[in-house]
């Protein structure tokens, strides 16, 4: 799951566009500024690859990984992610 | 051994309180490359107390002020020489310099000729948007040919300036150019352009959507940074189909932009040679006392 | 290599107590002496052998000299070395004087602290490179943009070339500024005997590193540990992480640009942190002033045809007497009006089209008449010439 620092966010959706997934999606509430943040999608295939977290110019998404989604199969990606295997 | 894993702690870590959300733009490519520093930094595991940011002047040059270490915000182009200096009195301070296309390649060509030359054991970080963003649009050393800006208005009719390879002719010991688009391979470059004894250069495409895409038709955000993707080639890539491939593909891939390590060399830094001077001077100690003559 | 200042080494490197050399290299000296560890340089005559004497015997003593590659970066590495801990100094004349105004002013803004001797020549642009002239004084109080205070030191003979170097030190640590040593063409290719001093009669002020607690620490307003309106320095590299911009800054060193308020409190304090002790910079020799009537105000290397001229003029029995300034930045107005009482006529021989010549009027208020002695062209008056300015 993601965690979003909704003040920090300036609503450029950059991590939307770029998810491999299509895992994320604009949400309803506004922020200070107006902006509506991101957000996981109900139904998602989010396998932590963590590119959201990388490319926020902004530093405010941060991928927490989930310990009871073990048992979902999970994506290999291209290259191993900074900052080594998920907990 | 990376102990941090979230961009959560990364913020507690290295930035200053207060000081963020950054005065950027929305889709702006420095915060990234921010980061992406940041990332290399907490890879190597550096003292924060003994490293020093310097930069000049321009949107990239903001980025010290939001870093929690020592920092030196100086005059438009100069920021190598006062590098050069920082370094010269406390060779064991890690020294980097945040610089722009315009800051570095426009007004500061000349420090940063020289100090590539000399090998000065610093990493230049230079934030490539092909324009003058903080000044409002104007035209930069870096621009490519037919772009419009403000002081351009009718389509640049110079030749852009290629740093990398400048850099790689002067002998620098490493010389690398990425896009801010993907995040993994420049994390790996700018972690062993830090480690680099000598001086380094690491060039990012960044792309700038208020000032540069909006007079140049690159549409919004989205579509800003996909011109990136397009418009980009690995250099293993396009010394590949140069060799083997068909002509249809040679001329696709021939006016696109090449990212990749250029140079990375093992030449030894000014400060080493400086040492070794100073120490073979202080051996002859007996014999200078007695040398009479010109002082 | 970190450098630490060993005096016996020092001596060893300079040499014997009395020697015979130039101006340029009594400079080099002085810089020694006071702990110099960072010379950043560029070749220009005729200052080339300040940079060529510190190549030779920095290195020696431990210290760094680098070639920069124009007088602009030689500054910045100036600054950006006593940033990183060092003294650091750098010698150049009209020309590159110029080119570092922007610099200078970027000094003065960040409290940096560092010394530039400018060995000055006829202007202006090329002029005459090997000839001297003081034709820049008026452009180290106001020569880059803003307001600001500056320091400036005139030494007339060798002896004082290096005397005043080891001053400019103490003065740049202590007001946490840029002094400049403004010598001449003439001073600077002179040579001269010279005595060095002995270590016990040297008195070398250090800059006043930060010392308290990291969280407690406001890098840019007044110290936190003395009454002075001079900061503590937070050397990069000890833990106090400051952020030093030449943008309006507020007290903690961040960018505050968008206030009147800000800004008029950071220029005042960087300003009266020296004018305020404008009695105490007052470094003047009086000669024969008690009874005078004419009176010269002169400084550099022009003092030295003027004591001829004053003594002449002594013999005709012409009551004259000659006040040198050691120190002309800031100016001493006080001693000038108190003089202007006393004698009918002021006299200021000059190396230029009369520069100081408008502080010493300005001061004197129309109490008595203030005549300007000028020539320019690279000769040095002669006491011929100004003996005419007593009797006309």
């Amino acid at each position: 799951m993601i965690e979003v620092k909704e003040d920090w966010c300036k609503g450029c959706n950059i991590c939307i566009d770029r998810c491999p997934v299509d895992a994320l999606e604009e949400s309803d509430k506004l922020n200070r500024r107006g902006i509506r943040p991101p957000r996981l999608k109900k139904e998602n295939d989010c396998n932590y690859c963590r590119l959201c977290e990388l490319l926020c110019p902004d530093l405010a998404v941060t991928v927490i990984p989930d310990k009871e989604d073990d048992k979902k199969p999970m994506k290999k990606t291209l290259l191993t992610p900074v900052g080594g295997k998920i907990k | 051994m990376v102990d941090i894993k979230t961009a959560e702690e990364l913020n507690k870590k290295y930035l200053r309180e207060g000081m963020w959300p950054t005065i950027f733009c929305n889709g702006c490519g420095i915060g990234v490359v921010l980061e992406y520093t940041l990332w290399a930094i907490e890879e190597l595991g550096w003292d924060m107390d003994k490293v020093v940011f310097a930069s000049g002047i321009g949107c990239s040059s903001r980025l010290p002020a939001y870093i929690n270490a020592d920092g030196l915000h100086t005059t438009h182009g100069r920021a190598i020489a006062f590098a050069t200096g920082i370094k010269a009195a406390n060779p064991d301070l890690n020294v980097i310099v945040f610089t722009g296309d315009g800051d570095c390649s426009g007004i500061g060509g000349n420090h940063f000729i020289h100090a590539a030359r000399r090998n000065i054991d610093i990493t230049v970080i230079m934030v490539n948007n092909f324009i003058y963003g903080m000044t409002g649009g104007q035209l930069s050393p870096t621009a490519p040919l037919g772009s419009i800006a403000t002081t351009a208005p009718y389509g640049n009719i110079e030749h852009p300036f290629d740093i990398c390879g400048l850099a790689t002719a002067l002998g620098a010991n490493y010389v690398a150019r990425w896009s801010v688009t993907y995040p993994y391979q420049p994390i790996k470059s700018v972690k062993e352009g830090l480690q680099k004894k000598g001086f380094s250069l690491l060039e990012f495409l960044a792309p700038c959507p208020t000032a540069y895409g909006r007079r140049n038709k690159l549409g919004d955000i989205k579509k800003h940074w996909k011109w990136y993707d397009d418009n980009t080639i690995l250099i293993e890539d396009y010394e590949r189909i140069m060799k083997y491939g068909s002509e249809e593909e040679k001329e696709q891939i021939k006016n696109k932009m090449q990212l990749g390590v250029f140079q990375d060399i093992e030449k030894p830094g000014f400060f080493e040679g400086y040492e070794k001077l100073v120490n073979r001077l202080q051996e002859k100690k007996s014999k200078t006392a007695k040398t009479k003559g010109r002082k | 290599m970190k450098y630490k200042r060993d005096p016996k080494r020092i001596r060893e490197v300079l040499g014997k107590k009395v020697q015979f050399i130039l101006g340029d290299m009594a400079c080099v000296y002085g810089g020694l002496l006071a702990g110099c560890s960072f010379f950043g340089g560029y070749p220009i005559t005729p200052a080339s052998e300040v940079a060529e004497g510190m190549a030779r015997m920095l290195p020696r003593v431990g210290g760094t000299y680098i070639q920069m590659e124009d007088e602009i970066g030689s500054i910045a590495a100036v600054i950006g070395a006593a940033w990183g801990g060092a003294k650091s100094m750098t010698g150049t004349s009209g020309p590159g004087f110029s080119l570092m105004m922007e610099n200078y002013g970027y000094a003065v803004m960040t409290e940096t602290p560092c010394v530039i001797v400018n060995v000055q020549r006829t202007g202006p642009s090329t002029g005459q490179p090997t000839l001297g002239a003081q034709g820049d004084m008026m452009q180290v109080r106001w020569g880059t943009h803003g307001d600001f205070e500056a320091i400036a030191l005139t030494p007339s003979t060798v002896q004082e070339c290096m005397d005043f170097t080891i001053e400019a030190f103490n003065l740049a640590e202590k007001y946490r500024t840029p002094v400049c040593v403004m010598t001449d063409g003439e001073i600077g290719h002179l040579r001269e005997r010279i005595i060095l001093p002995d270590e016990k009669d040297l008195k070398l002020i250090n800059r006043v590193p930060a010392t308290i607690d990291k969280k407690k620490f406001i890098p840019f307003t007044n110290s936190q540990t003395r009454k002075s309106k001079v900061p503590d320095f937070p050397t990069f590299g000890t833990g106090y992480r400051t952020y030093v911009t030449g943008l309006t800054h507020n007290e903690k060193g961040f960018p505050a640009t968008d206030k009147q308020p800000d800004h008029e409190r950071l220029v005042k304090r960087i300003t009266t942190k020296i004018t305020d002790d404008s009695d105490k910079l007052v470094m003047v020799e009086k000669i024969q002033l008690d009874d005078a009537k004419i009176a010269f105000v002169t400084y550099g290397a022009t003092a030295r045809p003027a004591e001829s001229a004053m003594e002449m003029g002594r013999k005709k029995g012409i009551k004259v007497g000659l006040l040198r300034l050691k120190l002309v930045w800031p100016f001493p107005d006080k001693l000038i009006t108190e003089l202007a009482k006393e004698v009918d006529k002021i006299i200021v021989p000059e190396m230029n089209l009369g520069q100081i010549v408008h502080p010493v009027r300005e001061y004197a208020s129309g109490q008595c008449e203030v005549v300007s002695a000028q020539k320019i062209g690279g000769e040095m008056h002669l006491p011929n010439e100004l003996f005419k300015y007593l009797e006309g």
